[in-house]
């Protein structure tokens, strides 16, 4: 029990990856896929900030950190988070929104060409096409 | 002497910024877009080979982006592998781009500065992934080649909206895999850079967290390289895509997908974590082998070119994958000279069916008939591309698999050689078979009771000519293969397995 509390933001994490990867693998209308999509990317980014948190840390900026006192002043990497993962997930995000743009776009063509998003109805109109 | 310093960031900034050349100026004159994409795809291809004649003369490159120093900052690694692999990459994507010019006119009239754009942006991806030497820097490249390539895909007919939309679910999950693989080595050692990765980790190698790490970034680039069971995005995918977007994807993207698995499993892990902590070869030899029966077995009932030549790549993959589990020294080397040969020869197969489509407007086999008589040329370079692909020296498709069979026998996995074998026995038929509807005339005419007249209506020159190279390509590399081998790809090989 004590394990589950203490680690709780890697379980919350692995809930959101898998409710994503259940909407993207079993649902049937695309956009429903393509916000399960969006939770699952979403999951992973949680995952990597939640890794660069820290209690009663501090930005990463040396205070007084310029002139002749900085050689002085003891700097205990303990009392600051880490920016790395932050940083990283900013691109991530960024390729997120890129994923989900270039697939509400492809929805947007499917449902100008089927008038409908439901999965099994496009297949159905595909397989009379043949 | 600044273009020779450079040579290793020119590869991936020169079309990066044509990408943008060709926007602007497409919206002007569509006829600028062509000529900008051709220029830049020269240079690049003139950067690549700059880069691995570097590093045949003087060793491994390391190139610091902004001059900040790895690991801190992101380092470009350019050794005798991805040197290759490179050079390969600006190969394929220059002839294919001067195939695309009239192909693309005729399929894609009013989307022609998207298509250039989108293209060389792919080629971007391809090239930084290969280039770069930092994990993490992979992730976003390798989604600058996907979301380029969903969206070139879904440029095709209709049904390649379709098949395009699953890519992209699959696609993603393949990338956040990796990133997630990614994650988990960066908690446990704090570093993202591939050489300090590798100097780090030998002292986790006994924990899960580095076991899942491992597990999580291999699932993410077999769903990337297609590799069986793993493959039902890339048929559908590759068959209904535009023939020019066909050209660049199917010869690359699953092949610079299987580099990526090579570069991390011996240059993050090592081959001692790979091959020796982890008891994983023989599953996936198995799973190999049943990616290149299940592929063989596939294209034969196919009768739809394309789709044949893309459960073709399903089997390739297969060898790929398998050469490398070997774990011997001969089937490492197979699977790096395969990945070279096999990027040549399916865009030779693609080109064909390129000019197939061009041509009769159609991509099935029943399409091709009468064709020895109408287009002797294209027949002439398909044939020898063909005869590669069954492996038939001296094509460079017989050395690559040459190799692949001494490593089988080497690492006693006969199951593998056996593998290799009955898939080059299907592919002889599959071949054989297609050769044999070519030189066959089309149908009689049962009302006038004689077939209708065939004359010489060869494909345009821009199509034929990188038919042509690549398959004359096959002949020199099979033949000069040896020299490839013990100059470029045998300092790939890690040194336990010779």
């Amino acid at each position: 029990m004590e394990y589950l509390v203490s680690h709780y933001n890697y379980w919350v994490y692995i809930l959101l990856m898998m409710v994503g990867l259940y909407a993207m693998l079993a649902k049937n209308n695309l956009i429903k896929k393509v916000i399960g999509m969006s939770i699952f990317q979403t999951a992973i980014i949680v995952f990597y900030v939640s890794t660069g948190a820290k209690r009663e840390a501090s930005i990463p900026i040396i205070a007084h950190g310029h002139g002749h006192d900085a050689a002085h002043t003891v700097i205990e990497a303990a009392h600051y988070a880490n920016p790395l993962p932050h940083v990283l997930m900013l691109t991530a995000i960024v390729v997120s929104v890129g994923t989900l743009g270039v697939a509400l776009a492809i929805c947007l063509g499917i449902y100008r060409r089927y008038k409908t998003l439901e999965e099994d109805e496009i297949q159905e109109q595909l397989h009379d096409s043949l | 002497m600044i273009l020779y310093e450079q040579s290793p960031a020119l590869l991936v900034v020169i079309p990066l910024l044509s990408a943008f050349a060709i926007n602007i100026f497409g919206l002007y004159n569509r006829r600028l877009c062509f000529p900008i994409a051709f220029l830049a795809l020269a240079a690049t291809l003139g950067a690549a080979t700059m880069t691995l004649a570097r590093v045949l003369q003087a060793g491994p490159i390391s190139y610091r982006l902004g001059g900040w120093p790895p690991p801190f900052g992101i380092e470009y690694v350019i050794d005798h592998l991805n040197g290759l692999v490179l050079v390969t990459i600006a190969f394929v994507s220059f002839l294919a781009v001067i195939f695309a010019k009239l192909s693309v006119e005729k399929e894609l009239p009013d989307k022609i500065p998207q298509f250039y754009t989108l293209f060389v942006l792919l080629v971007t991806g391809l090239l930084g992934m290969t280039a770069t030497g930092d994990a993490f820097n992979l992730y976003v490249l390798l989604e600058i080649a996907a979301l380029t390539g969903y969206a070139l895909i879904a440029l095709g007919d209709n049904r390649a909206l379709v098949a395009s939309f699953n890519y992209v679910i699959l696609g993603t999950i393949g990338a956040s895999f990796y990133l997630l693989g990614v994650g988990h080595l960066y908690i446990m050692t704090g570093s993202l850079n591939m050489g300090d990765l590798l100097t780090i980790l030998p002292g986790l190698y006994a924990t899960r967290a580095i076991f899942v790490a491992f597990l999580l970034v291999l699932c993410g680039v077999w769903l990337k390289m297609a590799f069986f069971p793993l493959h039902t995005w890339l048929p559908n995918a590759y068959t209904y895509a535009p023939s020019a977007v066909g050209c660049l994807v199917a010869p690359l993207v699953t092949k610079v997908s299987v580099y990526i698995m090579i570069r991390v499993m011996l240059s993050v892990f090592s081959s001692h974590y790979v091959f020796e902590v982890l008891a994983l070869t023989g599953p996936i030899v198995w799973l190999a082998v049943a990616a290149i029966i299940f592929g063989s077995i596939q294209a034969l009932a196919q009768d739809n070119l394309k789709k044949m030549l893309t459960y073709l790549i399903v089997a390739e993959v297969g060898y790929m994958v398998g050469g490398v589990w070997l774990a011997t020294g001969y089937g490492i080397s197979g699977a790096i000279l395969h990945i070279v040969n096999d990027a040549l020869m399916t865009f030779c197969l693609f080109v064909f069916a390129g000019i197939v489509t061009y041509k009769t407007g159609g991509h099935m086999l029943s399409d091709l008939q009468g064709l020895y008589r109408k287009m002797p040329v294209t027949m002439t370079g398909f044939t020898v591309v063909a005869l590669s692909m069954i492996g038939v020296p001296p094509t460079a498709g017989f050395f690559s698999k040459w190799y692949l069979i001494l490593g089988a026998i080497e690492a006693g996995s006969y199951h593998f050689m056996v593998a290799l074998l009955v898939s080059s026995l299907v592919n002889a038929i599959l071949f054989f078979r297609i050769i044999e509807i070519t030189f066959f005339e089309p149908k009689m005419d049962h009302h006038t009771g004689h077939a209708p007249e065939i004359t010489i209506n060869e494909a345009p020159f821009s199509m034929l000519m990188p038919l042509l190279v690549v398959a004359l390509g096959l002949i020199i590399i099979g033949i000069y293969s040896g020299t490839i081998v013990t100059n470029i790809i045998q300092h790939s090989v890690p040194g336990g397995l010779l």
